[in-house]
């Protein structure tokens, strides 16, 4: 079983989406998946009874939609900036827009700012259409200059 | 009606299928405020190597805190929908530990609550976890008619 750093380069090497996913457990138990669409990355969330947090509706829990959000924003930050130690989000913000039905949920992450220590991301998540998104968030991540990671090999 | 806030979270909580997938289950409740426990779980790795929780289970544990310390400031009890929910992470989590969750709501108005929590581990409250401000959307009364035979389960007699 490869750990989560050798699945990191594995992934920047071979631009495999599928086994950065697979380096974190958390997204594995949500069920994310990666797509790459040309140089961009399109994540999906897909229906699952096991992600429900509100029965009557139903609807999906309002902290998997925010931690898939997570997910795709710390994964984003890993193919955009190369580095290869997992970024620390900082802080995590999330407006719910629209209920989280229970059907395929898709997010894509922007980097807004790489700055030497810290990187800001934009998270956008919908399911019937990208114009009308279910949550829109944005994060802060502390990453190592790559400097430093260079001197690792 | 006054109602017993932890025996009603206590029968909610199971309801929910993502906090039984995390293992969440109610500590302590009183109107406004709410203690949650989510224990360690290798499946919510964030960080495989270091032995971190993901921030999406603490979200999740979070979220769900603040969510029913916002239900148990309403009269009658009711689901209060999440506006938007904002989470430092002060430091990760210790490996193996069960992470708590405690929210409390500061200001509630006509339309919304405000609530603040912290995640953290037993006997460390003054070094959390995580650190969350959440606000709730009060829904107009209707919402929550067909509860009241429901909630009778939970009435204790007035001191």
């Amino acid at each position: 079983m490869g750990t989560s750093l050798s699945a990191l380069v594995e992934a920047q090497e071979y631009g495999s989406i599928d086994s950065l996913v697979a380096a974190i457990p958390y997204a594995e138990l949500i069920g994310v998946e990666g797509m790459q669409l040309g140089s961009e990355l399109i994540f999906k969330l897909p229906k699952n009874p096991d992600n429900i947090g509100n029965p009557s509706l139903p609807a999906i829990h309002g902290g998997v939609i925010g931690g898939f959000m997570e997910v795709v924003a710390m994964l984003e930050v890993l193919y955009e900036t190369k580095v290869t130690t997992l970024p620390k989000v900082v802080d995590f913000s999330i407006d719910y827009i629209r209920a989280g039905r229970d059907q395929d949920t898709f997010a894509r992450a922007e980097v807004v700012r790489r700055g030497r220590n810290v990187v800001n991301v934009s998270i956008s998540a919908w399911q019937t259409s990208e114009d009308t998104p279910i949550a829109n968030a944005r994060a802060h991540f502390l990453i190592k200059p790559v400097s430093a990671v260079a001197a690792r090999s | 009606m006054k109602i017993n806030y932890t025996q009603l979270m206590k029968a909610v909580i199971p309801t929910i299928r993502h906090c039984e997938v995390l293992g969440i289950s109610t500590v302590e409740a009183s109107a406004g405020k709410l203690k949650l426990a989510m224990p360690w779980k290798e499946d919510m790795l964030g960080d495989r190597d270091r032995e971190i929780i993901h921030g999406g289970a603490l979200t999740t544990l979070l979220d769900t805190t603040c969510g029913f310390a916002s239900a148990s400031a309403l009269d009658p009890w009711g689901l209060a929908p999440t506006l938007d929910l904002r989470i430092d992470y002060m430091r990760p989590a210790e490996p193996r530990k069960t992470v708590y969750g405690f929210a409390e709501v500061y200001r509630k108005t006509t339309n919304v609550i405000f609530t603040r929590g912290i995640a953290f581990h037993e006997g460390e409250e003054d070094e959390p976890i995580a650190h969350c401000t959440a606000t709730f959307m009060q829904l107009d009364k209707t919402a929550s008619a067909g509860l009241e035979d429901w909630l009778r389960q939970f009435e204790v007699e007035e001191a």
